[in-house]
């Protein structure tokens, strides 16, 4: 930033006094590749227009010159793309504030997202208030004092950098003082009150229910590189509020007529705004053309303020007799009862074509600058999201809120109050019935500022579009953003459209950044005359959040990279590292899904590790795997109502494998329980259905078994658990632990605690391989030291680490189903050929009843089987369908029957040749026959077995 | 972001909270002697009304603890929180 020193700071149409702007400094931008001059408090539409330019790109469809048309985010014309200092598409020129080194460039409708990451932090914070006040304007300054002044906690929120509304942008008078005087008054005052949160700068962009307001605060985008780094750039305000008062003002609309479009064509209090907050002029000679008083104030100050104004067009036949004397003192010329048909120019407007209403006595009256005014809206959209009802008014001209919302409040322009005076006096009204609901004792001094007298208000004239003398309405644009004009709405019309919703849809109007802010109400205003509607039978589209547009960035706020999903990795995760195994996520964990050697692929790595557990000795960290301590003197009868086999008749020190069931007798889990004492049991669950299975043992306890004296706690994360697998493993384990591991004093299915210098194990045999092998564990704190003795003790026998792919790969030899993966949520135990585990004896257990249903006894029901392609070397993609054997051996023609689909499917070291698990119709009864699964182009002939593949006696499993 | 009140832990957002469907639909005291038809309807059917509901919540990310709930399905507002130990509202 430098001083102002020279006469390089010289903008050509900036005033030479006045404004909201800091004159003693000079900043400078870039626009494409042109160098201006700007000042503290521009946005880069004011720096533009005191440049002299008005067109900031072209158009999407059509490539027409495109300019600035209003002073905020209501503004479909001026986009950029923000190159410098980090690329950011589609932003407004009128909302840019500029800093040094910023660069950007005009765009047609369409920007590019940066092709670098974000460095930026973005984040979110949590705010809880009585009363939430929605914009600065003087509506909202006065809720907003109202409301502290009664030591209500409060926080006022406002999308501009500087609080005032459009008091920035006028020349009111309050207390005998420019209006900007008391609003430095009133914020200093709110300052001053403990619990105000005021945020300048933050757009309130989403109402949701039972008051809460999501707002984002732009907090370092105009600082440049000036940012001090330790603040997040955007943060999102999660605001919940006892009550919400909007206060969000009006939006001036445009009236439609013939190259409405060219650039130099304005909103009317725009181009105030331009004069009185930047001290621009937008132009040297001005058309003024107007449906209603409001206009007036513009061409009168722009005429004080130097600017010719060569004509003031009012639709209406009568002028305010107020303002024609205002205009009469300055020599502007009145036109009454005529209207702008047309503009001449090519990227700047030079002429407005004037004509009678009937199209007669057409002149060209030079211009730069055609301000425009054909009414106003009040900013309703958070009403409107809060799913308030409006009415058309047709007084004002305008959709106002036409319902009292529990616990949300319009107030000034936005409610349709549009005198000062008036806003003043609602805004402390309303605010004070608010206190009174919420119980607050609402303060006595409260005084409201006096508004100078306003002229009286002639009602405003309703002029939707002004149609083309020659019946072209191909350049009469209602969205400039689109390129949408009347004959597009015509042409909807002709269609047979009729509600705004479809006609938004096939004209796109109003769907660009600026969401219709100005072009909606006008589309529905025209389709309307086009029906022969009045606007309050067509109504308009929906107002959806955002108000205005949120980068994504925002939203995820700190949730990205590690901090979007946690990461669960067990106590062991370093050594894994160490030794080099590769991780697969299984849910938030990660687990070695294999341990490479030196030039070794998943497929060779997995055949060592499974031949090593199949003949020596292997090691798993099984530690994800659920764990839920059940307490209690009837936890022995809660899990026999949930297992489908009974729990209770367990003996303390013994294991025991169970199925769980839905109601309707589908498996949801499966795995082992302990029985650790007389009322107290270990259940494990499967690594993936933790969380379920604690969740629906909770909900059964809580809301069908209140009366059983039951206890469950989560004891994952307490508890490591390696499986030690293998022939070898009785050597191992008993070494470390110097113990009897022969089969006959450590049986299969029991366990027992030992103590490791004076750490307490529980030893478990238990085989999900098949094999010999017992199941340590240990508490999390001396899992790794434990860990490291049995890796040790398992040297001389080459003990070798195995990660998922092995441990699934050894399972699915011995056909032991993973529920998930095996199962789909419709298949049963007798399905998984598990008839053993549904107990006969039980006279009832969740899922039960539904075995006997017809569906459940249907011979065609999809079970569970082994394949073996016959080819003996194809390992069949996992998902396969199954078909009929062909003797041709090609797919026929479709539709195709498929019988089933292949579930898991592996290369085993044991069989020498791949095998698979499917899910097949009847398949329980179809062992031995073959079948094709098409791979590919080709058919694989696939021999079906029962699924226990390696050692169905089960000798393996003594060792 | 509606806010639900959990009987124990007061007004939360509704993130915390799990839905569990209808509300008062009890495990039968035998299921053998039903036939297959109310089986089926025990398992598979719930009332689906416009207006007043009865339904099941639980505080999954808070207390853990399932209560009950009477719901506007029109308009989402929460009419009653109540416990499972409580008597729920008079139906309307």
């Amino acid at each position: 930033m430098s001083t102002d020193t020279s006469s390089t700071g010289h903008a050509p149409f900036r005033t030479a006094e006045g404004g909201r702007i800091d004159r003693s400094r000079v900043l400078e931008f870039r626009v494409g590749g042109q160098t201006l001059p700007a000042h503290p408090g521009d946005t880069v539409a004011s720096a533009l227009l005191a440049n002299g330019r008005h067109q900031v790109g072209t158009s999407i469809k059509l490539g027409r010159p495109r300019g600035i048309g209003a002073a905020w985010a209501e503004d479909p014309g001026g986009l950029l793309q923000v190159e410098e200092p980090f690329p950011e598409p589609m932003l407004l020129a009128t909302t840019v504030e500029v800093f040094d080194g910023l660069a950007v460039e005009g765009i047609p409708g369409q920007g590019r997202l940066a092709e670098v990451a974000d460095t930026a932090r973005y984040d979110t914070r949590h705010l809880h208030v009585d009363v939430l006040v929605i914009g600065a304007g003087p509506a909202g300054l006065q809720a907003a004092l109202t409301a502290a002044r009664s030591g209500a906690r409060v926080a006022l929120v406002d999308e501009q950098s500087e609080a005032g509304g459009s008091l920035l942008g006028t020349t009111d008078r309050l207390d005998g003082a420019p209006a900007t005087e008391w609003v430095a008054r009133a914020t200093a005052e709110l300052a001053g009150y403990a619990d105000v949160t005021h945020l300048q700068r933050t757009t309130a962009f989403g109402v949701y229910d039972d008051g809460f307001v999501l707002a984002v605060e732009r907090r370092t985008d105009h600082l440049g590189a000036q940012a001090p780094q330790h603040l997040s750039r955007q943060r999102v305000h999660r605001i919940r509020a006892e009550h919400v008062v909007v206060a969000t003002g009006s939006h001036e609309r445009p009236v439609v007529f013939t190259d409405n479009d060219r650039p130099g064509t304005m909103l009317a209090g725009a181009a105030r705004t331009f004069l009185h907050r930047y001290g621009v002029l937008p132009g040297t000679r001005a058309v003024v053309f107007t449906t209603n008083d409001s206009a007036y104030a513009a061409a009168v100050d722009l005429a004080d303020a130097g600017v010719e104004v060569a004509a003031v067009v009012d639709v209406r036949q009568e002028a305010p007799a107020q303002w024609a004397a205002e205009l009469s003192a300055r020599s502007i010329p009145l036109r009454t009862g005529q209207v702008v048909t047309g503009t001449r120019g090519t990227d700047r407007v030079s002429a407005a074509v004037v004509a009678r209403r009937d199209g007669s006595q057409a002149a060209e009256v030079d211009c730069d600058l055609l301000l425009v005014s054909g009414g106003w809206n009040p900013a309703v959209h958070l009403f409107s999201q809060a799913r308030g009802r409006l009415r058309f008014d047709a007084g004002l001209g305008a959709f106002l809120p036409a319902e009292d919302l529990s616990g949300l409040t319009v107030v000034g322009a936005a409610a349709g109050e549009f005198t000062l005076a008036g806003a003043l006096e609602q805004g402390r009204r309303e605010t004070r019935a608010v206190l009174g609901e919420l119980n607050l004792e609402v303060a006595a001094e409260d005084d409201l500022p006096v508004a100078a007298e306003a002229f009286a208000v002639q009602p405003p004239a309703l002029l939707w579009f002004v149609p083309d003398p020659d019946g072209d309405s191909s350049r009469q644009f209602v969205d400039v953003q689109r390129d949408a004009t009347v004959a597009d709405i015509e042409r909807a019309v002709g269609a047979g459209l009729r509600s705004p919703e479809h006609v938004k849809r096939y004209t796109t109007i109003g769907t660009a950044h600026d969401q219709g802010k100005t072009s909606g109400i006008v589309a529905t205003g025209i389709l309307g005359q086009l029906l022969g509607r009045g606007p309050e039978a067509v109504g308009t589209t929906t107002f959806r959040p955002p108000y205005t547009p949120v980068s994504f960035a925002t939203l995820a706020g700190r949730d990205r990279g590690q901090l979007f999903d946690p990461v669960r990795t067990t106590v062991l995760h370093d050594w894994h590292v160490l030794h080099g195994a590769v991780f697969e996520d299984v849910g938030q964990w990660k687990r070695p899904r294999y341990y490479p050697l030196a030039g070794e692929d998943m497929e060779t790595a997995v055949l060592r590790e499974c031949a090593a557990a199949r003949t020596g000795v292997g090691i798993l960290d099984g530690s994800t795997l659920g764990k839920i301590d059940v307490q209690g003197p009837d936890a022995g009868e809660f899990l026999d109502r949930l297992y489908t086999n009974l729990m209770s008749s367990l003996k303390v020190g013994k294991v025991r494998y169970g199925v769980m069931c839905s109601a309707d007798g589908m498996v949801l889990d499966d795995g082992t329980v302990l029985r650790v004492a007389d009322d107290r049991f270990l259940v494990m669950t499967t690594t993936g259905g933790a969380a379920k299975v604690l969740d629906w043992m909770e909900e059964w306890l809580q809301t069908e078994w209140p009366e059983l004296r039951v206890h469950l706690a989560s004891v994952t994360e307490q508890w490591a658990a390696f499986p030690v697998v293998g022939p070898r493993s009785r050597d191992v384990v008993a070494e470390v632990f110097g113990i009897d591991t022969s089969a006959e004093v450590f049986e299969f299915m029991t366990w027992r605690d030992v103590e490791l210098d004076g750490v307490p194990v529980r030893l478990a045999r238990i085989s999900f391989s098949g094999e010999l092998a017992w199941e340590v564990h240990v508490s999390g704190w001396y899992a790794p030291a434990v860990w490291e003795r049995l890796v040790a003790a398992g040297e001389r026998f080459a003990i070798t680490p195995y990660g998922t792919e092995t441990m699934h790969v050894l399972r699915a030899e011995k056909g032991y189903p993973i529920i998930g993966q095996d199962t789909d949520g419709t298949v049963t135990p007798q399905d998984l050929g598990m008839s053993w585990v549904v107990s006969k004896k039980k006279p009832d257990f969740v899922g039960k009843r539904s075995f006997a249903r017809p569906e459940n006894q249907r011979a065609d029901r999809k079970q569970l089987v082994g394949l073996l392609p016959v080819d003996r070397e194809t390992v069949l993609p996992e998902g396969s369908q199954i078909i009929d054997f062909r003797e041709d051996g090609e797919l026929p023609p479709p539709p195709v029957a498929m019988l089933g689909h292949v579930t898991s499917s592996y290369r085993s070291s044991f069989l020498e040749r791949p095998f698979a698990l499917a899910l097949l119709k009847g398949g329980a009864s179809r062992h031995g026959e073959t079948v094709h699964v098409p791979v590919g182009d080709d058919l694989v002939a696939v021999e079906i077995t029962g699924p226990v593949l390696v050692d169905p006696e089960g000798a393996r499993r003594d060792g | 972001m509606q806010l639900i009140e959990c009987p124990w832990c007061g007004p939360r957002e509704e993130i915390e909270f799990h839905y569990g469907g209808q509300a008062h639909v009890a495990y039968p005291q035998d299921p053998s002697s039903l036939d297959d038809r109310e089986w089926a309807e025990y398992l598979f059917f719930r009332d689906n009304p416009k207006g007043l509901f009865k339904e099941r919540w639980s505080h999954a990310a808070g207390c853990r603890r399932w209560f009950n709930a009477e719901r506007d399905t029109v308009t989402y507002q929460f009419t009653k929180v109540y416990t499972e130990q409580e008597k729920g509202p008079v139906a309307r």
